[in-house]
């Protein structure tokens, strides 16, 4: 094996946030030229770590070397200096500027002060063509794509001449396609000889594209490893310090009467065009719902529709026996839903309030929150602290602001609002993204005790893998419409596939039958493939709603 | 009248009294830009306005005819001077910027009238040594038809306003420095990101505003009511904001929204000239200027896109 060169060193460091340690003797070290791969829990305190490798924070103590000089990073532009650039786990655009604008900024192409566009955009374009990173560069960032735009971060930071590229949950937000075009440039990348750190909770991601992995577990770092001689369930198990089921264990469901009733519903999105056209659909009391489709079919606004976020345009939706169309949502809640959104920063969070408050947002003006006017401060104490402990959320007190919550722990905490108030009705849009494999067996299980409580849920996800395992039956949509309905335990990944991309369901049936099961995954792939192209538009412009 | 007569009457009396919301706006258009709201550019227009007066009437035996001119300035100063309390306040000291913004509305007037008390010993200076008046503009004067109605016997400070209206627009869009302004507003934690300093850019807008608010008080003395009072601004500030905010933060938009405002304004002084208007009672002509001021806020300020980070405070991590 050639001699390797260590690009970064991070060596003991420690990260104090008043009492509390994000970060705990922390040792990382990465060699050129390969993804380093950075694995541990909600709140394990990895963003920290990589916001002190990028100047963003300053460690409490420790030491970094870069290319074994020692370093003393206390800025975002010292760090650009010495070739360290990191694309965050949110986006650091500026949603008005133009793509080329974005990534100029601060090293501006300019004659005597007065831009010069042209050449800043041309520019843009060159470097994008060396490394494959299609941008458009006069596009605004408010007008493109997810995935663009995190192209544009990337260009940001190679266009500053980075050689240590930081990834924080990158393909959290992209489509499976987009995932798969990052993999492939992130291996261009490395192939340059630049050096990539990567966090994920992905270990599929992990494994196909990470050459070793260090895992840090509560602010510690555990162990690296080399991916090639360790399993997923290896590296899931160093992680949570346990051992981690990843099927989840249910019995047979035992489906009563209707709770939720759509009939002809019609949702139109902001620009006026039909999301949603003309569905019907019935979820039972004790039995998981799961809606399949590729973003942007019409699943967040079927959602919107029923949560009473968005108008519906025609049609009746009927909770628990109640007409609830064109409810507010406090009315639609008290009759018995329970939402976790997909967005969790617009729709599921006040983020400057305290976590106590947060987690008693749908209910501190009932007793016993509240009496005659007035909370009752004890009582919301004492129920936070209450779902702290028992869905884990990992936090310094029920006092702290929501935004100081590590990503996940964001999730986890309006998880256990939703879910502590038992609703007839629980959606749960995207329920476990961003979080660890850990968190996410603990929320599937919480999900199926909904289900086995006699409960209605309605799980809506991108992950093929999660609505297959957790739900009983699926439907698919496209194109605005439920296509198919199958049950979960005799449809298959291709068959989905498939039927996602708006092939009929006899239609798939007799393909994957035809076919022996390579062939199909296949075309199933292709099929898919284009009607992503197609769904990505319409996903731009629900971004542009979200922003 | 003729019709050429009335249009220049017109137009001259917009001008005069779009003038100082010109400047005005323009401040707030840098300082709202760069994230800082800054309601305290009525204050600023206060002290401006008292500032050109003392230097109109101390310095006009020395500079003569320049006087109103270089009084300008003298507000300008004396502007910066003041919205480095608001800078100091919102941007380190992390106050709201409402709150700092009325503190200096407040203050302003109170300091002004206080000072004007002790040097001229009555509440108002009295009448200033040389006003603005009206001036021709060089050679476009001589345009046949468009010369006497927009260039003759017109508002001096009015044209210097459109003339940096465009010098703002150049530098807000054009320009690297504008650039890094606009970032700061709209997303400082990517600039900071970026290596850009967040704190001098907010400085920058806010000192920006101070001039150019400081400037628009001086022009409100010295060339329409040609004393400092206490009535001498009297909401000018306020109107200039709503300017800013009707021309959608762009300084070409709220120099023709200040325009407007300003014909809105001297609608009171020429109605009687006017046929059409002539038998409104003066009153309504009057509250006019605050009556469309409040419809425009309300009917626009929903619609109209602010700077995404306006009004926060920006702390960096650490
Ligand atoms: N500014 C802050 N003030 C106080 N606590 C903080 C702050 N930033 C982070 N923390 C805490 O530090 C811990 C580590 O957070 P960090 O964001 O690094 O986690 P993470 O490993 O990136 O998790 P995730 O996978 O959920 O994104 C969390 O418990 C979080 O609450
Ligand atoms: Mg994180």
């Amino acid at each position: 094996m050639a001699q390797t060169e260590r690009v970064i060193e991070m060596k003991g460091i420690t990260k104090r946030f008043g009492e509390f340690k994000a970060n705990d003797n922390i040792n990382l070290n990465v060699e050129k030229g390969e993804i380093h791969a950075l694995l541990g829990e909600n709140g394990a305190g990895k963003s920290t770590l990589m916001n002190i490798l990028s100047g963003l924070l300053e460690p409490t103590s420790g030491e970094i070397y870069v290319n074994g000089k020692k370093a003393k990073i206390d800025s975002p532009e010292k760090a650009n200096q010495l070739g360290i650039g990191m694309v965050h786990q949110h986006f650091m655009l500026v949603d008005k500027f133009t793509v080329a604008e974005n990534i100029m900024l601060g090293k501006e192409k300019h004659n005597y002060g007065f831009m010069d566009d042209e050449g800043a955009e041309k520019d843009v374009k060159d470097l994008s063509d060396r490394y494959g990173l299609t941008v458009d560069p006069s596009a605004r960032i408010e007008d493109i794509s997810v995935g663009m735009q995190q192209r544009a971060e990337i260009l940001k930071t190679l266009f500053r001449g980075a050689d240590i590229l930081i990834f924080d949950e990158p393909t959290g937000v992209l489509t499976p396609q987009e995932i798969d075009e990052l993999m492939d440039i992130m291996k261009k990348l490395t192939d340059e000889g630049k050096s990539i750190i990567l966090i994920t909770h992905k270990l599929d991601e992990i494994k196909k594209v990470a050459d070793r992995c260090t895992v840090i577990r509560r602010g510690q770092s555990i162990d690296t490893v080399n991916v090639k001689n360790t399993s997923q369930q290896e590296l899931a198990d160093m992680m949570v310090g346990r051992s981690v089921s990843f099927k989840v264990d249910k019995i047979a469901s035992v489906p009563q009467g209707p709770v939720l009733e759509i009939k002809n519903l019609t949702v139109k999105e902001s620009r006026g065009l039909e999301a949603v056209k003309n569905i019907d659909l019935e979820v039972k009391a004790g039995e998981v719902l799961g809606i399949a489709g590729i973003d942007g079919n019409g699943q967040s606004e079927l959602i919107q529709a029923i949560t009473g976020l968005t108008k519906a345009e025609s049609g009746t939706i009927k909770l628990d026996g109640k007409d609830i169309t064109g409810e507010k949502p406090r009315e639609v809640t008290e009759t018995g839903l329970g939402h976790i959104p997909e967005d969790r920063h617009r729709h599921g969070l006040v983020l400057p309030m305290k976590l106590e408050e947060n987690m008693t947002l749908q209910q501190y003006y009932q007793k016993p929150f509240s009496k005659n006017g007035l909370l009752n401060h004890g009582k919301i104490k004492e129920f936070a602290k209450k779902l702290i402990e028992e869905f884990d959320v990992r936090t310094q007190s029920e006092e702290s602001t929501a935004a100081s919550l590590s990503g996940g722990n964001q999730q986890k905490a309006i998880i256990a609002r939703e879910i502590s108030r038992n609703p007839a009705l629980l959606i749960a849009a995207q329920p476990t993204r961003g979080l660890d494999v850990g968190a996410i067996e603990y929320i599937h299980k919480r999900l199926i005790e909904q289900r086995d409580n006699g409960k209605a849920v309605l799980l809506m996800s991108y992950e093929l893998d999660e609505v297959m395992n957790v739900s009983d039956r699926i439907a698919v949509m496209y194109d605005g419409k439920i296509v198919a309905i199958v049950r979960a335990d005799e449809t298959s990944e291709n068959e989905l596939g498939l039927l996602m991309a708006g092939v009929s369901l006899e239609k798939a049936k007799k393909e994957l039958a035809g076919k022996d099961i390579k062939a199909g995954t296949a075309g199933a792939a292709g099929a898919a493939g284009n009607a992503e192209n197609d769904g990505k538009e319409r996903a731009t412009v629900a971004n542009d709603e979200t922003e | 009248m003729d019709i050429v007569s009335l249009l220049q009457l017109i137009v001259s009396s917009s001008l005069v009294y779009a003038a100082p919301l010109i400047f005005t706006a323009l401040g707030g258009t840098f300082s709202e830009r760069s994230g800082v709201v800054n309601i305290g550019l009525e204050g600023i227009m206060v002290m401006g306005a008292f500032m050109s007066a003392i230097f109109n009437l101390s310095f006009y035996s020395t500079f003569g005819a320049m006087t109103p001119w270089l009084g300008l300035l003298a507000g300008g100063v004396i502007g910066i001077l003041f919205s480095l309390i608001h800078a100091v306040a919102t941007i380190n000291l992390r106050a709201d910027h409402i709150v700092s913004g009325t503190v200096i509305n407040l203050a302003a007037p109170a300091l002004a009238v206080f000072l004007t008390r002790a040097i001229y010993g009555a509440a108002q200076t009295g009448p200033l040594a040389r006003s603005f008046g009206f001036s021709d503009i060089f050679l476009l004067e001589k345009i046949p038809v468009i010369g006497p109605i927009f260039f003759q016997n017109t508002s001096g400070p009015a044209y210097l306003g459109i003339l940096v209206a465009i010098i703002a627009w150049v530098v807000l869009f054009k320009t690297r420095f504008g650039l890094r302004l606009r970032s700061v507003g709209e997303h400082p934690h990517a600039a900071e990101t970026l290596g850009i300093n967040v704190y001098l850019m907010k400085y920058s807008g806010v000192m920006i505003s101070g001039f150019l608010g400081g400037i628009g008080g001086a022009i409100q003395a010295q060339a329409i009511h040609n004393e400092f009072g206490i009535l001498t601004v009297a909401g000018q500030g306020f109107i200039a904001m709503a300017a800013m905010i009707f021309g959608k933060w762009n300084p070409l938009g709220a120099m023709g929204a200040a325009i407007f405002f300003g014909f809105a304004q001297s609608l009171a002084r020429i109605g009687n000239y006017i046929p059409i208007i002539q038998d409104i009672p003066g009153v309504w002509l009057q509250v006019l200027p605050y009556l469309l001021t409040i419809i425009i806020l309300v009917g626009v300020v929903g619609r109209s896109t602010a700077p995404k980070d306006l009004g926060n405070t920006f702390i960096r991590s650490k």
